[in-house]
């Protein structure tokens, strides 16, 4: 008996800053059954071009992705927003391609955010990880309001031993990231994630949390130039027992830190 | 576009952002509204089904707009009111101005009114040596400081109550200067007590409305200060300023919908004041206006039916929108520089004053979708964001760096080989540049970055790179 056939869609920042994301993300996978695959023919889900209105761009995108992962039982994503992309917006994209329009959808219908599909999917209850220290959660926007990604992460990290979760104020206010947002309109997105460190370090928290990548470079970006002394992982990390490499912007073994 | 500054929203959210007072005042507000709703809410399970309710109300009006405007006019004028079409602002304050000539006016009362707002109303009357005397308590502290509303509900919130006091010691001279102002209440009280003299001063009286109802061709307005009623009802003529998406089709729908409005507005049940007005004083009335005229504005509204921006017609200007979203807390309602800011602007601006002359709003947004999850006509604010920028990256008046940064990433993304081999080479060169530290301080053209934070470093390779070793080729 095998499990589903999963094709891990790595996600940019994930492929490109944080691989290990991407192996945190087959190991969880794997652990829970399923035999987990990764597509060399995938780049980027679209937002980019999407969220500046370049519908043309965002189809030719998006082909690629479907075109590359039509042949799995599912497809998941270690973020929420580039699974909701795949789930929520790219049915929107081929209003006129019937065609299209009906492969985007199939897609859709099998396309999960990594620790709602664990959860949800698998029905995982526990996973097998360690993690000494106080913890506090972001909710990532598209996770949360596009795919109801909420209860899944906090289920998951209550089970793992030494973990204590500490909530953060606000914990559903976007950080200020949105992509192109935060170079677009660097003076506001600083203003936003300047009150989201306020909460994480109120919490006395020593590692922040999250699902998606943008964020956690954001935040984590901003936690250090203020010099706070909080880690900042992606979930999957935690879960999957692999938060013993440096987090996210910090030194290197035997570097200087801030 | 005359009078608006949307097209420099960049520049007014970063004057804006160093606002300290606007910060102060915004920290307080944004609570008691944010907490306020989710209270009232919380305590009403079926509010969900009341949003689908009152959606459902305007979905079906704004699909039968012609006729219900047909049936209230014709029961506003049975009722003897009269009613004035205007296809634009110009036409609506020509209506006005001749009405307000004709009644010898000098004074005139006014509630608050987004419309009269969006037609200048004020500037107008002022032009013409006629006060306008602002009887909403935020209307009247930001007449006397000679600012626009920041808020569709709470137009003076961008001010802390210091500023309030400020303003009043500077404009109420005839007052006892050591007077203690140092409670809210004694501000209230002190407005109060100006503007009560000068209620009975006006010869006419303009409102707002929150609906336009046809079954009883009334006109209905929602306040929590009564200020409303006695700025219509003591003068001799009560004009009423209203958009036409405002009808709807009975007191039992605007009653639906005044359900979610408070709820959605301020966090209450029901706002304080709920006033009806049909026609004019009736031969055994008490009390009200000898006419009763209703301006109803289009201004660009109808043709907004039937298209992409149609369920904005939705939109009952409870401001949750704008409560919620967290650009708006940061950088103010006057950052948007017209009439309507924070998502809801974002949307309606563009659509009233064209997109060339408003497209940084809907681009000023992160899509985190808080908006869209609080509106309680469920309108799809973000989608709809993301629709202006779709007509004006078609109609290029998307900025030249997007455009061109965006074509030379679509040139990898489409080309998933050609990408992994120029992201593998790039990667590297970070995480060398940054060497053990993990992070950059400085990265070219990623100034907007690095002005604030730190830019994590890579890890290294890339996981593709590393899975293809691993695991050879799927």
């Amino acid at each position: 008996m095998s499990g589903p056939r999963v094709g891990l869609f790595v996600t940019c920042l994930v492929d490109l800053f944080r691989p290990t994301v991407g192996f945190a993300a087959v190991k969880l996978l794997e652990e829970a059954g399923c035999t987990a695959e990764v597509p060399q023919a995938q780049t980027c889900c679209g937002q980019p071009a999407w969220n500046t209105g370049d519908r043309k761009t965002t189809q030719a995108v998006a082909k690629g992705v479907i075109a590359a992962f039509e042949g799995y039982d599912y497809v998941v994503a270690p973020s929420g927003s580039c699974a909701g992309m795949l789930r929520v917006h790219y049915p929107e994209l081929f209003v006129a391609d019937e065609s299209w329009k009906a492969r985007a959808e199939a897609l859709a219908a099998k396309s999960w955010e990594l620790v709602g599909f664990l959860v949800d999917v698998l029905k995982l209850e526990r996973v097998a990880a360690d993690y000494a220290g106080i913890v506090t959660y972001h909710d990532s926007c598209s996770g949360l309001r596009e795919l109801g990604v909420k209860a899944q992460p906090r289920a998951l990290l209550a089970g793992i031993g030494g973990l204590h979760l500490r909530e953060l104020a606000d914990a559903e206010v976007c950080c200020g990231f949105g992509g192109t947002f935060c170079v677009k309109y660097p003076d506001i997105s600083d203003r936003m994630v300047s009150n989201k460190t306020k909460s994480i370090v109120d919490t006395g928290a020593d590692t922040l949390l999250a699902g998606d990548m943008g964020c956690l470079m954001n935040m984590a970006g901003k936690l250090q130039r203020e010099g706070a002394a909080v880690r900042v992982r992606h979930v999957a990390e935690v879960l999957a027992g692999m938060a013993d490499r440096p987090a996210i912007g910090e030194a290197r073994d035997g570097g200087e830190g801030a | 576009m005359e009078g608006s500054t949307s097209h420099d929203f960049k520049a007014n959210a970063t004057r804006e952002l160093a606002n300290a007072d606007l910060r102060a005042a915004l920290s307080g507000s944004d609570r008691t509204f944010v907490a306020g709703r989710a209270r009232v809410v919380a305590n009403l399970p079926e509010f969900d089904a009341l949003r689908d309710a009152a959606k459902a109300i305007k979905d079906h009006t704004l699909a039968n707009l012609d006729h219900y405007l047909e049936v209230w006019e014709r029961r506003a004028r049975e009722a003897g009111g009269h009613v004035h079409w205007a296809k634009d602002t110009a036409e609506a304050r020509a209506i006005v101005l001749a009405l307000c000539k004709r009644a010898g006016a000098r004074a005139v009362n006014k509630g608050k009114s987004m419309i009269a707002e969006e037609c200048g109303i004020n500037e107008m009357l002022e032009a013409n040596g006629i006060r306008p005397v602002e009887t909403d308590l935020g209307e009247y502290i930001i007449q006397i400081r000679h600012e626009t509303p920041s808020h569709i509900i709470a137009p003076a919130i961008h001010l802390t109550k210091a500023q309030v006091e400020k303003s009043f010691r500077e404009t109420h001279t005839g007052l006892d200067p050591a007077r203690d102002l140092t409670e809210p209440r004694a501000l209230l009280t002190e407005a109060r007590e100006i503007l009560r003299k000068k209620y009975f001063e006006a010869e006419v009286g303009i409102t707002g409305a929150n609906f336009l109802v046809a079954e009883t061709g009334s006109s209905i307005i929602v306040t929590n200060e009564g200020n409303g009623d006695l700025s219509q009802l003591l003068p001799r003529i009560h004009i009423v300023l209203a958009s036409l998406e405002k009808v709807v089709p009975t007191l039992e729908d605007a009653s639906t919908i005044l359900r979610v409005l408070a709820r959605s507005a301020t966090g209450q049940e029901f706002s304080t004041y709920t006033t009806l007005s049909t026609g004019p004083r009736r031969a055994d009335d008490l009390d009200g206006p000898e006419e009763y005229h209703v301006v109803v504005l289009d201004n660009g509204r109808a043709a907004m039916l039937g298209g992409e921006f149609h369920e904005m017609l939705r939109c009952i200007r409870c401001g949750a929108c704008m409560n919620h979203c967290p650009v708006y807390q940061a950088v103010g309602g006057h950052a948007y520089g017209w009439v309507y800011p924070g998502p809801m602007g974002a949307v309606l601006t563009p659509a009233l004053i064209g997109i060339e002359h408003a497209a940084p709003l809907p681009n000023a947004s992160t899509f985190c979708g808080r908006c869209e999850q609080v509106c309680p006509m469920r309108i799809p604010l973000p989608g709809m964001m993301r629709k202006w920028r779709e007509r004006e990256f078609d109609k290029g008046l998307t900025p030249r760096p997007a455009r061109q940064g965006l074509k030379l990433w679509a040139a990898f993304a489409t080309r998933p080989r050609l990408y992994r081999f120029v992201t593998g080479l790039a990667m590297g060169a970070l995480a060398r540049l940054a060497g053990r530290k993990g992070r950059l301080r400085r990265l070219p053209l990623a100034g907007g970055w690095t002005r604030y934070r730190e830019f994590p470093a890579p890890e290294g390779r890339t996981f593709q790179a590393m899975w293809a070793e691993k695991r050879g080729r799927p």
